[in-house]
């Protein structure tokens, strides 16, 4: 069964899936990149408040002072290790969206993450992840190798339950393992039924992303993520097109003794996209790339004493890209006002992310991406 | 009428029975035979197909389930190494060290590899089946622990309780070093709680996530305090004046409880029966558990006292274990395809640390599940990338290649 009967036998069935009278149609040829910053980054001390005293109260140890900050503004600075990102934000290509979070926050990673994967409610539990919903209203053209593509983690995320998604390690290799994919009866229900879609959809990307051996200039940092950005690029540079690429950097669950880890990850996260973009322009894709951070949840403002943190709730958040118009969006986290157990009220519902990812980004009609995200989310304003 | 309606109703209803209990008297035959193998342990072996299958369901479930003579086979000896040690060393040394330990990864998972490739009986597999299940239960990863040598005593502790009772499994577990570890108890003191364990345990270990609230883990964490480790020998370690001795509120009892406590507390909660039945459930029968049929197993479970051998042979004797439209539902763990393909082969392997490098590739390394909730299986073990790999490995079985280490040599496979 292919998308389109899918699509068909879902409305024959009385599921509403398609609004009738909204124009169907999206630009996907402009590339949503989005990086998972995997066990919750510490928003806190990425974007530091350094001029609040309530932060150098909450975080007596690990805090970090002014003169150790890359001043931002009057009040906020990035984290030393970010150090690789300053030019693009003096070339206003780098926003920053703080206070990104939902009602009633989950501490767990594992239900944070899938409601941030499914766009649901606190309470809600949906099977499907925002983007696939979003490519099952307005599927990506049939041409493209997949649509979309997963670099350094197993996990679908905002893609499960899609169609035409990939995760691989490296393109030349996956092109040459691809021959193993057979062609399947298809229509199986089940465990088997899920083979054969993943078999299928196999089938479809492998010739598509070869990049015949071409090699980009650009130097990736050595790395994890420095590997995962490089696959990334050389997808890219196969020229094969793609809607989705989601990028996981691991590591960020600093419990304790976090100031050398948290640092460590967060070069690697500024080099790595430094490194992306420079293979973007290379490419020419720069203009037609929008990269988003994301992550299950922030961390709690005050330090524990292991000199970590623990589970938090709402995070600031990456956006850059060509279009991007740099600068601070958002809403200030209150350090005075915390909850029960001590951690941040949201300014933004993070759906406002993808709403703007959807209907600014993509041009979707606004009546498939209500749908789409199950609600209006006000949008967001950092792309020109 | 109202009599005769009884008999309409219970007519069937005793046919069934009947028939129900002549089926699990009669020798099952090659395909229940190779399904409950295939299931219980790793694969099937002709010759074990061959054997089971004159025997009766319950004939086979008992066999299956009767205690085994201890495994003797010792772990390789890996040094524990205490942090004091390891911030002494210069950079040349602990370039060997980090070079040692690589070496020492690869040889604990070799082994533990090895104990499934040998297992000796169908029973045998069923308990290395079960010290798996385990360790993607109460999960712990090497990745964070750093020292292989606790990660071989967590897996003997989970080997020793893998078809005990939970509950003193989950008493042991709790305190094993590598968990303590893992989920930040030596750091969770009176005064300055770490959660994290608290959360786990009741998310993950017992309760299920829902149904306990974000105070019901703040109380018991400060419960857990004072359960840590000498950092010397990495050996257990009550440190009473770290402890939080006052009153607590866990899941609407209150009391001076310490760990042991809240964590009977958590085992006296139907809903722990409940949890662990449902993953049992869909380790042996299907990805969808009957949640009637998870509800009666669970019953019979906590009745035990939570003995694991009442809880599988329920499963085992479930009309869904053998229900025709669950047969060929479980997409195969890594670990299951690669040793029951091998064992279901009798294929010869040369060198079972190659087989552990395989793993990583396919996507459950040996004692470095992705997070604390494990590895999530089912349809997640399968996509582009996993579902080649598993290709190629049948692949070369086919044209009998040698599975060796030499593919080590490659860096994409180095462990870290």
């Amino acid at each position: 069964m292919d998308r389109r009967d899918f699509i068909k036998t879902l409305a024959a069935a009385g599921v509403a899936v398609l609004v009738p009278g909204l124009a169907r149609a999206a630009n996907y040829g402009r590339l949503l990149i989005l990086v998972e910053l995997k066990g919750g980054n510490d928003g806190l001390n990425t974007l530091v408040p350094y001029a609040d005293p309530n932060y150098a109260r909450l975080r007596p140890r690990i805090g970090l002072r002014r003169d150790e900050v890359l001043p931002l503004s009057e009040s906020l600075g990035l984290h030393p290790s970010l150090q690789a990102l300053l030019p693009l934000w003096q070339n206003r290509e780098l926003a920053l969206v703080q206070g990104l979070g939902y009602s009633a926050p989950n501490l767990s990673h594992f239900r944070s993450i899938e409601i941030w994967d499914t766009a649901s409610k606190s309470d809600e539990y949906l099977a499907e992840g925002w983007l696939a919903r979003a490519f099952l209203a307005v599927p990506p053209a049939p041409t493209f190798a997949a649509d979309g593509v997963i670099v350094g983690s197993q996990d679908m995320g905002p893609l499960s339950g899609g169609r035409r998604v990939v995760a691989l390690s490296n393109p030349e290799q996956f092109a040459r393992q691809a021959r193993l994919a057979t062609a399947g009866e298809g229509g199986k229900g089940g465990a088997l039924g899920h083979i054969q879609r993943v078999e299928s959809d196999i089938r479809q990307a492998a010739g598509r992303l070869s990049t015949g051996g071409a090699s980009l200039p650009t130097e990736f940092p050595a790395g994890a993520f420095g590997n995962t950005v490089r696959t990334a690029a050389q997808v890219l540079a196969s020229g094969a097109g793609v809607a989705v690429m989601r990028l996981t950097l691991n590591g960020f669950d600093t419990h304790q003794n976090q100031p050398g880890v948290h640092a460590s990850l967060l070069k690697q996260l500024a080099e790595g996209l430094t490194a992306l973009r420079a293979a973007l322009l290379e490419l020419g894709r720069w203009q037609e790339t929008l990269i988003l951070s994301y992550a299950e949840f922030g961390r709690r403002p005050k330090e524990n004493q292991s000199g970590g943190t623990d589970h938090g709730t709402a995070n600031v958040h990456f956006a850059l890209g060509g279009r991007v118009r740099g600068g601070l969006y958002g809403a200030v986290p209150d350090l005075t006002h915390l909850d029960g157990n001590g951690n941040l009220a949201h300014g933004v519902d993070f759906r406002s992310m993808y709403a703007t990812v959807l209907e600014r980004w993509w041009q979707v009609d606004t009546g498939i991406s209500r749908e789409a995200l199950r609600g209006r989310f006000p949008l967001l304003d950092f792309l020109a | 009428m109202v009599f005769m309606n009884a008999i309409r109703n219970f007519l069937p209803a005793l046919f069934f029975a009947f028939q129900a209990t002549l089926l699990q008297a009669a020798p099952m035959g090659d395909a229940d035979a190779r399904h409950l193998l295939t299931r219980a342990g790793f694969g099937a072996a002709p010759a074990d197909v061959a054997e089971w299958s004159g025997l009766s369901r319950q004939q086979a479930i008992a066999r299956l389930l009767k205690a085994l003579p201890a495994d003797s086979t010792a772990p390789p000896a890996i040094d524990y190494t205490p942090p004091s040690r390891l911030r002494a060393m210069d950079d040349e040394a602990r370039k060997d060290f980090q070079r040692e330990q690589r070496r020492q990864g690869i040889e604990a998972r070799a082994w533990w590899l090895e104990r499934m490739l040998v297992a000796p009986t169908p029973a045998a597999q069923l308990h290395e089946r079960m010290t798996l299940f385990w360790h993607n239960h109460f999960v712990s990863s090497v990745e964070k622990v750093k020292s292989m040598r606790l990660m071989l005593d967590q897996n003997q502790l989970l080997r020793r309780h893998a078809l005990g009772n939970f509950g003193e499994l989950l008493h042991a577990v709790s305190k094993d070093p590598a968990m303590i570890v893992y989920l930040d108890s030596a750091t969770n003191r009176r005064g300055s709680p770490n959660e994290n364990f608290a959360r786990e345990v009741m998310e993950l270990f017992t309760l299920g996530e829902g149904q306990y609230g974000e105070q019901d883990i703040k109380e018991a964490a400060r419960a857990f305090t004072g359960w840590s480790i000498e950092p010397e020998t990495g050996a257990f370690r009550w440190r009473p004046y770290a402890h939080d001795d006052g009153a607590k509120t866990v899941l609407g009892q209150r009391g001076n409880f310490d760990g042991d406590a809240v964590l009977d507390i958590l085992l006296a909660q139907p809903e722990t029966a409940v949890f662990v039945t449902r993953k049992l459930w869909r380790e042996f029968v299907s990805p969808t558990p009957d949640e009637r049929e998870v509800a009666r197993i669970a019953g019979r479970f906590r009745g035990s006292g939570h003995d694991i051998r009442v809880a599988l042979h329920e499963i085992l004797s479930s009309r869904a274990f053998w229900a025709t439209e669950n047969r060929a539902a479980l997409i195969k763990s890594p670990v299951d395809f690669v040793v029951g393909t091998l064992r279901g082969l009798n294929a010869d392997v040369p060198d079972s640390r190659a087989l552990a490098l395989l793993l990583r590739t396919l996507g459950q390394d040996l004692f470095a599940p992705p997070n604390v909730r494990g590895w999530p299986g089912g349809e997640v073990w399968i996509n582009s990338g996993t579902l080649l790999a598993r290709k190629q490995l049948i692949e070369r079985l086919g044209r009998r290649e040698r599975i060796d280490t030499t593919a080590m040599l490659d860096p994409a496979w180095q462990l870290k």
